[in-house]
């Protein structure tokens, strides 16, 4: 009873909030919106008894993903009013649209198929099973490649990611430290002979 | 009331069809489009969990571990472009950038 109440609380929040997002009219709101709604997932997702994914879920996404959304969304400067006339615009065409997505999936999950297979409750698991055990046993032999694969996957976001943002700007200061220390006293210092004699006799 | 896998799938595909939407009507803006996809990838990320649970079969739950993964590395590379893309034509307007179209 408990877990039925606190599902439909999460997920009231949740509809509610992805709507935030797609609505509101400031792009900061929106990824806060989006904070909330990706914060209410990994609580239905505890729900699911999958915490391991629900704490990678706000670790990942709450804690690096939403955080570089919103330094992008207050480093640029967005035209709001721009946003305001494309919205009144397409709204009737995606209002449409999702009532087309809605009503081909309630059409595929009331189909007739095996459905008591669908409506079975999920079988709670004892006190002592670990979630994180479980997934960590099968990522780690069976998965193996694929696990490899995934950090080859973040390796190249990172490089990518600083290699489009970098730029040369012409006219920096910037410090060469190989030239520094290979640097010699006769390229600081030139010593001159002066005759102050032929000086003055120059001025004579 | 009991909560059956049904419930989640409805509730994926309610999502799902919000950040359609949210595409359709903020197709102008840059930023929204990559957060409509992150919210899109979420509601498949349930239905994913849902019948891994379903089965009592982890391997759902591995399948959203790595799209999780993908998901990061696209967020940060949608971005850079998107600081690149700032810098070049002062804009995120999605029509500002059709330069290779005309």
């Amino acid at each position: 009873m408990t877990i039925s109440i606190l599902f439909y609380l999460f997920s009231i929040i949740l509809v509610l909030s992805s709507l935030g997002v797609i609505l509101s009219r400031n792009p900061v709101y929106s990824a806060l919106f989006l904070v909330l709604s990706f914060f209410q997932s990994a609580m239905l997702w505890m729900l699911m008894q999958a915490e391991f994914l629900s704490m990678v879920l706000v670790l990942v996404y709450v804690g690096a993903v939403m955080v570089l959304f919103l330094f992008v969304v207050m480093m640029i400067d967005i035209d709001i009013e721009v946003m305001k006339r494309s919205f009144a615009k397409y709204l009737l065409i995606g209002f449409v649209i999702s009532l087309l997505v809605i009503f081909e999936i309630v059409n595929v999950l009331t189909l007739n198929y095996d459905s008591s297979n669908l409506s079975t409750q999920f079988d709670s698991f004892d006190k002592d099973y670990s979630n994180t055990k479980e997934l960590g046993s099968v990522l780690y032999t069976e998965h193996v490649y694929a696990f490899e694969l995934a950090s080859v996957v973040l390796l190249l976001a990172i490089i990518s990611a600083i290699t489009l943002t970098m730029r040369k700007r012409p006219g920096l200061r910037t410090q060469t430290i190989s030239n520094q220390v290979s640097v010699k006293s006769e390229d600081r210092i030139k010593l001159v002979d002066v005759k102050p004699s032929s000086y003055r006799e120059e001025k004579k | 009331m009991i909560i059956t896998v049904t419930h989640y799938l409805v509730l994926a595909a309610i999502l799902f069809s919000i950040s359609v939407t949210g595409i359709f009507i903020n197709r102008k803006n840059f930023i929204l489009l990559l957060m409509c996809i992150e919210l899109m990838l979420l509601s498949v990320n349930f239905n994913f969990i849902a019948f891994s649970r379903m089965h009592g079969d982890t391997l759902g739950q591995v399948f959203v571990f790595f799209i999780l993964t993908v998901a990061a590395a696209e967020a940060a590379i949608g971005l850079a472009i998107l600081v690149a893309l700032f810098r070049a034509r002062n804009s995120v307007n999605v029509d500002d950038s059709v330069s290779l179209r005309d």
